[in-house]
């Protein structure tokens, strides 16, 4: 009796999971279609402004949607060459007391939480921005001076943000190699650098591009750390632009939005989750396609 | 015939080689820089008061004492209610599962979840958990949106654990003629707790870490608890969430004390997990 | 008989473990010599002197001298990376690269500077007839290498020791992970490689080394026991321990 019940808890607790999804699915639907419908699709995700509390409110993300997805790919342009050398050090050139330094200090970057880069953000990185802002348009009437708090203080906020995750996962991929085809290169004649780029990376390619989708979801989708130094305008996401991304876009105004600026936040989150659920399908079918090669 | 005696000197060997050092230079420096700069900021303003007592119109006090009360009370309710569910899940899938499609789901429908971004758990918690049950702004609703959260970390790591019980214990209880639950709590669990652990720590990380949730869902109150359980349905802002609005209200120095406090907090939890990890060999199989 | 190598007291030390004592010998040009003995005793380390592939162990020491074509294979000014050129290897499990065959041959000659694709066409085509696999394998060449089967796959590896034009070839018990039919094959591709490469073949099985060497060198715990020819070897052991090894007594 007692077995009988302890399986079904299980079954349930297991069960949880997909209702969990299943919900948030819902939800995020239920709450973001409604300002489609009411301010129609094609001026939401097509517009250009964004004015919610003016006579003629406009509710254009665009500009947003072009912000977070060039966003994201910079912060992983930056990202991936650093993070993928870093990655090889660990797993195939340091020795045994560096590769212990240097994975606690990924693993500090990993758990610092967001506000923290946020902070430093502000305060390290947007006035070095600034003062290469300032030498750049020195001399021009028509920039709108951002301090610091632009689309290039977000994206190397974002690309510092996803290099433990880059790195782990890659590391990890690189280990994953089995040892005779390091010793059958090296016996060919090949330098250890040779073989680390010639048989090594190219083996843990699907690991490698697994870290990659990994590092793309975790910047579309980061809010705090970028909060206080994207700049919090809405414009096209040129580098000393104040610009806002799809998560700071819905931060920053969901306190005190009400109607159908309300309801435009959601659908912004059902932008957000769509562009999330495509990263979630890309992986998992690579993965699957991983196992299938095996 | 050739002859060995003929260093090659190759260029392209020598830039990757440089290459890779610098980029593990970089991180190492961005990393060390990131704590110094905490620490200067942040030690010639430390006081005891900051740490001992909570935010006080009436008082005239400015401490997060409130934030730590209230940053453990979410990780407390957050962890009594994922705990169970996640490790129930493992147990599902670990030792019950029979059908592979059903766990496929299952686990894609985990992978997900960890994929999700914190400010959408932070929407749907406010509109779920918050309109829809009528649990407002509450700690009760951040646990609940963060258990949702948490869920895959507690799940994947509870399974590892399980998964790495030789299946020789499962076939010695077995013999013996023990049913299922009973050898799942007697030898399967107790063997499995230090993976079980090392996941509940690293849960407790991202709890303590998370503020885009928690904004949105427990909301930003500082008042000390006036009851020990009710406060659970009260607003309380977490040390992150404390830090954030320092932080916009120019508050740097409150805002890099409280960095600190949490830096510290998680290099602790990551050493409390490598030493719990080493300590019961966890991977060691 | 031309001497390809000589090996003049090459002591080797794991940490403290003497692992190879004093081992003297002549490797002689254009033939098979074989190296037996038990378990442990030394001879697998042994072999990978010669390729320099020890550099990669932690905690190894070698004294002693390795003349290759009267060059001291450690004097510094030696790149290992030619070294390994002119000495190859191949493995006792057979292990391709996760490429295709083409790319599993062409490797060796890629990463030592060939770039022609003609060029490269030709050293796979001429290596994979070499090793007595081209045949098979022709219409196929690019797809994965880890389709193939387990004597294909050390047939694959042999011609991919062979694309970078080697004079010595080095095999650490070639056959001990594949079927009767697959080994005699490949005893037999060694048997014609002998007529252009000097070959030295660790192997565990006596009858091997019996079949197809020309000179053979008994060890026992790290130390080289007797070396001679193949038949005096098996037929007339001078000492007692290579005859006990010979008639099974032990191993």
């Amino acid at each position: 009796m007692i077995e009988k019940g302890a399986a079904a808890i299980f079954v349930g607790c297991a069960l949880l999971s997909i209702i969990a999804v299943v919900a948030i699915t819902a939800y995020m639907i239920i709450a973001g279609t409604p300002a489609l419908k009411q301010v129609g699709i094609t001026d939401i995700l097509f517009g250009t402004i964004w004015s919610p509390s003016s006579a003629n409110p406009q509710f254009g993300i665009l500009y947003v949607i072009l912000t977070s997805i060039i966003g994201t790919a910079l912060a992983v342009l930056l990202g991936v060459p650093v993070g993928l050398l870093s990655a090889v050090f660990l797993s195939e050139i340091a020795s045994e007391k560096w590769r212990k330094i240097l994975k606690s200090a990924v693993e500090l970057l990993a758990g610092i939480p967001s506000v923290i880069y946020g902070l430093l953000g502000i305060i390290l990185i947007c006035p070095a921005v600034y003062q290469i802002e300032l030498a750049i348009y020195k001399n021009d009437p028509t920039h709108q001076f951002t301090g610091g708090a632009n689309f290039i203080s977000a994206v190397l906020v974002l690309t510092l943000m996803i290099l433990p995750t880059l790195i782990n996962i890659t590391e990890t991929s690189l280990k994953s190699v089995p040892m005779h085809y390091r010793t059958s290169s090296l016996a060919l004649g090949a330098t250890k650098i040779q073989t680390i780029f010639k048989v090594v990376i190219p083996t843990a390619k699907k690991g490698i591009m697994s870290a990659v989708v990994l590092g793309v979801g975790r910047a579309i989708g980061e809010t705090m750390a970028i909060l206080s130094v994207a700049g919090n305008s809405i414009n096209l996401p040129l580098p000393f632009a104040s610009v806002r991304f799809l998560t700071t876009a819905i931060a920053s105004e969901m306190s005190y939005s009400e109607g159908l600026h309300r309801q435009v936040l959601f659908t912004i989150g059902l932008v957000l989750f769509v562009f999330i659920m495509i990263v979630n399908l890309v992986l998992s079918h690579m993965m699957k396609q991983g196992e299938n090669n095996e | 015939m050739n002859s060995l005696y003929n260093k090659k000197v190759r260029y392209r060997d020598e830039v990757l080689k440089a290459l890779i050092y610098l980029s593990s230079l970089l991180v190492f420096a961005l990393v060390l820089m990131m704590i110094v700069f905490i620490l200067v900021k942040a030690l010639p303003y430390l006081n005891l008061a900051f740490f001992t007592t909570a935010k006080s119109t009436l008082k005239g006090t400015d401490g997060i004492l409130s934030n730590m009360i209230n940053t453990i009370y979410v990780i407390v309710v957050t962890l009594l209610i994922a705990c169970p569910i996640g490790i129930g899940g493992a147990i599902y899938l670990s030792e019950y599962a029979k059908n592979q499609k059903f766990v496929e789901i299952i686990s894609f429908a985990l992978e997900v979840l960890s994929g999700i971004p914190s400010i959408i758990y932070g929407l749907f918690g406010m509109i779920f958990f918050g309109e829809k049950l009528g649990l407002g702004y509450s700690i009760l609703n951040g646990s609940l949106t963060l258990s949702l959260m948490i869920l895959p970390i507690l799940t994947r790591n509870a399974q590892l654990a399980l998964s790495n019980v030789p299946q020789s214990y499962r076939e010695a209880a077995r013999g013996i003629g023990a049913q299922k639950w009973y050898m799942i709590r007697t030898v399967l669990l107790p063997s499995a707790i230090p993976g079980i652990l090392t996941g509940i720590i690293l849960a407790m990380g991202r709890i303590v870490a998370e503020s885009a949730v928690l904004i949105f869902t427990a909301g930003a109150g500082y008042f000390m608890p006036s009851s020990i359980l009710g406060h659970i349905l009260k607003s309380g802002g977490t040390l992150t969430v404390r830090l954030y609005f320092e932080m916009n209200n120019a508050n740097y120095s409150a805002a890099f004390m409280i960095a600190l406090l949490l830096v510290v907090v998680v290099l602790g939890m990551n050493a409390l997990a490598k030493w719990i990890a080493r300590r019961f060999d966890v991977n060691g199989g | 008989m031309d001497s390809k190598i000589q090996v003049n007291q090459v002591n080797l030390y794991y940490g403290s473990k003497h692992a190879l004592k004093n081992v003297s010998m002549e490797i002689p040009s254009h033939q098979i010599t074989a190296f037996i003995g038990p378990s442990g005793c030394g001879k697998s380390t042994f072999l990978k002197i010669f390729n320099r592939m020890q550099d990669y162990v932690d905690n190894v020491k070698i004294s002693g001298d390795i003349i290759l074509d009267g060059e001291n294979i450690y004097d510094p000014r030696v790149d290992p990376t030619i070294l390994r050129k002119k000495v190859g290897m191949v493995f006792q499990q057979p292990n391709p690269f996760p490429m295709s065959i083409y790319d599993n041959v062409a490797y060796g000659p890629r990463v030592h500077g060939i770039k022609n694709k003609v060029k490269l066409d030709a050293i796979v085509r001429e290596s994979l007839e070499q090793a007595a696999l081209y045949e098979e394998v022709k219409d196929r060449l690019y797809s994965s290498a880890l389709g193939l089967s387990g004597g294909q796959q050390q047939r694959l590896c042999i011609a991919r020791c062979l694309a970078v034009k080697p004079e010595v070839i080095l095999l650490d018990e070639p056959t001990s992970a594949l079927d009767p039919i697959s080994t005699s094959k490949i005893e037999e591709l060694l048997m014609t490689l002998k007529e252009h490469y000097t070959i030295i073949i660790v192997t565990h099985n006596m009858q091997q080394a019996a079949r197809i060497s020309d000179k053979t060198a008994f060890f026992l715990l790290g130390e080289m026991i007797e070396y001679n020819d193949t038949m005096e070897i098996f037929a007339n052991p001078k000492d007692k321990r290579t005859e006990d090894y010979i008639t099974g007594r032990f191993g």
